[in-house]
């Protein structure tokens, strides 16, 4: 069988780096057939990004550079997407399950008649083609979907494919954007986020430290920001936490928030409602600090602490160092 | 001006959420449903803007099975002004690509210059389905807002971008999404209850809508579904003045720092 294209669009950030999914969405390719990544940069951005695009395994890079990128909402990557697998009849495409990943993914299946998967967290070939798996209700089923005929449209979830593609000299195609619908929204104001964490992503941490509504204010979250610190770990928050403008939305792990499943993961503070066991139960080890011996994060930590976080975790960090010292 | 708003009923997810290890199905009988939280949002965004501006009329458009005109007679008592309910059996596992035609069709019909949505469903987790309605209907989106400004001709709003947010603003008729950072809806008084019994529902099938559901496009179909073991718990002690100490010699016999 002859090897099969599959399109994988790489957001490149306003720095003009390819954001931290892009070797996992190229990983992810890699799993079911040839990587051709698709980039759309506002002009002169897109080369340092088409290059880091071959070290993480695209064999051909599709790049579109226009000014309509920073103005018009989505319209521009669809349409680079629909331009490039005219050009290499993609059997999938691979775009990230987000905000603006979604919303390229949508455009582009109705657009294509194509079937589209979204927020899948495994991919694999069958003798049929291209299989997408999906984490359901919280983690607690695991499907699998096709398309029935054509290609597949795919919103991959940050942090759930392992397979990382070797690095090779890509093909760098350049594209020119054909005429964009009119009615699109337009992007009037770009405020880029205050001074990027030092902290590792929480969708890739190997160790998640994750604050909830007990600790009861700006200042008493700084402690889950400390901790985090002393771990080398991801900081997420509980929706309530958010809410409260402890931690930015980014931050939210649960059902509407981010699906995380880290190595380790201490909630702190956290009751542990549903809705938050759906983003956190597969982590490997689960610890819980709460001073509600009732609650119901307890039922899911491999050990639970019946306590007060300001006491326990300031002694935790302490041990720690003297330990390592 | 109409809005429409795109309604769900979901299970509700404090209860036990099945999937039908024989179908893939949803497992109706194994929670209640609810209107999925985050279209109840959107709902009081288009109530409140209703109630602050002249000749705004909202209806709310859903497509789900019979339990769903319950939830639809509970939300017109928050200040809607009529319901349009796609009901088929054909539509059980409907995939994406069938529901996004199905609501456009209905939308198409009933006329409106502002869409509102939910940005992600509480049991799909999809996110695709207001964009794929505005692809489908030729209209602008602006998706997955976090905060909302209507006027009488546009729609303007801030959401999460690669590397920040970006204010996005588009020209009407357009499909808007909410995310979780709006308001949560109103409690219905007595007086809307009342009214709501009153209130236009109007049913479709797919007919109706002019709709094949078995048409030779392609779908996305299930092929395998299990479940995962459940989690259980381990060990749990209460702090006697030593847990951290304990915490910390825990992690470090796990290697886990
Ligand atoms: C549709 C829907 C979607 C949702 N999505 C999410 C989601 O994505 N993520 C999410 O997290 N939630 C989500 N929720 C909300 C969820 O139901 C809970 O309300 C939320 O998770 C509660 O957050 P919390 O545990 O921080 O707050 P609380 O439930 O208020 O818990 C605070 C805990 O802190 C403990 N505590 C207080 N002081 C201390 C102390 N000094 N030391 C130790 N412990 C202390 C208390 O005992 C309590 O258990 C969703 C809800 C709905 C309906
Ligand atoms: N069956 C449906 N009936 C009405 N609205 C829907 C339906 N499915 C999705 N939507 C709308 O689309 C939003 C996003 O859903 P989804 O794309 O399924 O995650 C929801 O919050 C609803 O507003």
């Amino acid at each position: 069988m002859t090897e099969q294209n599959i399109l994988a669009f790489l957001p490149v950030l306003p720095s003009g780096e390819l954001v931290g999914s892009a070797a996992e969405l190229l990983g992810a390719a890699a799993l079911i057939g040839t990587p051709v990544g698709v980039l759309v940069t506002a002009p002169g951005k897109a080369q340092r990004a088409a290059e880091s695009a071959g070290h993480y395994g695209a064999t051909a890079v599709f790049v579109v550079e226009d000014d309509t990128v920073s103005s018009t909402l989505t319209a521009p990557a669809a349409d680079a997407l629909v331009t490039a697998g005219r050009a290499v009849g993609a059997e999938a495409v691979l775009i990230p399950d987000d905000v603006d990943g979604r919303d390229i993914a949508a455009r582009l299946s109705v657009r294509t008649q194509s079937a589209i998967a979204t927020d899948v967290v495994g991919v694999h070939r069958d003798d049929e083609g291209v299989v997408a798996h999906h984490s359901v209700y919280g983690s607690m089923f695991t499907t699998e979907s096709a398309p029935t005929h054509g290609s597949l449209i795919i919103t991959l979830r940050e942090g759930s494919v392992e397979n990382r593609a070797p690095g090779v000299d890509p093909k760098i195609r350049r594209l020119d954007l054909g005429e964009l619908p009119s009615q699109s929204a337009a992007i009037i104001e770009f405020s880029p986020s205050a001074e990027a964490s030092t902290r590792p992503d929480l969708r890739g941490a190997d160790t998640v430290v994750a604050g909830g509504r007990g600790l009861g204010s700006v200042e008493g979250f700084a402690l889950a920001e400390e901790l985090a610190d002393a771990l080398g770990a991801g900081l997420g928050a509980s929706r309530a936490a958010v809410d409260a403008g402890y931690a930015p939305n980014s931050l939210q792990v649960g059902q509407t928030g981010v699906t995380v499943s880290p190595e380790l993961y201490i909630a702190l503070g956290i009751s542990g409602a549903v809705q938050h066991q759906a983003g956190m139960q597969t982590a490997k080890t689960v610890i819980a600090i709460n001073k509600d011996p009732e609650a119901p994060i307890f039922d899911i930590a491999d050990l639970g602490i019946v306590g007060d976080v300001f006491e326990v975790v300031p002694q935790l960090i302490e041990t720690l160092k003297a330990k390592s010292s | 001006m109409k809005i429409a708003v795109l309604v769900k009923e979901v299970p509700d997810s404090y209860g036990e959420r099945r999937l039908s290890l024989t179908t893939g199905l949803a497992d109706r009988s194994a929670s209640d449903p609810v209107l999925d939280e985050i279209t109840s949002r959107a709902v009081e965004a288009a109530v409140s803007y209703a109630e602050s501006s002249e000749d705004v009329e909202v209806a709310l458009v859903t497509m789900g099975p019979e339990s769903a005109e319950a939830m639809l007679r509970k939300t017109l008592a928050m200040g809607a002004d009529s319901a349009h309910h796609v009901i088929d059996p054909e539509l059980a596992g409907s995939d994406m690509t069938l529901s996004a035609e199905v609501l456009a069709a209905v939308l198409q019909r009933i006329e409106c210059d502002l869409i509102i949505a939910g940005d992600v469903s509480s049991d799909g987790s999809g996110g695709v389905i207001p964009t794929m309605i505005a692809e489908r209907m030729g209209i602008a989106h602006a998706t997955s807002l976090d905060t909302l400004e209507i006027t009488e001709s546009t729609v303007t709003g801030q959401r999460a971008t690669y590397g920040g947010t970006v204010t996005v603003q588009a020209q009407l008729p357009a499909v808007v999404s909410l995310t979780e950072r709006h308001p949560g809806p109103r409690f219905p008084g007595f007086k809307g209850i009342m009214a709501a019994k009153k209130k236009p529902l109007e049913t479709y099938a797919l007919a109706d809508l002019g709709i094949d559901p078995a048409a030779d496009v392609p779908r996305s179909i299930m092929l395998a579904v299990s479940e995962s073991p459940p989690r259980s718990a381990g060990e749990k002690i209460v702090d006697e003045g030593d847990a951290g100490t304990k915490l910390a010699d825990y992690l470090i016999e796990k290697k886990l720092v």
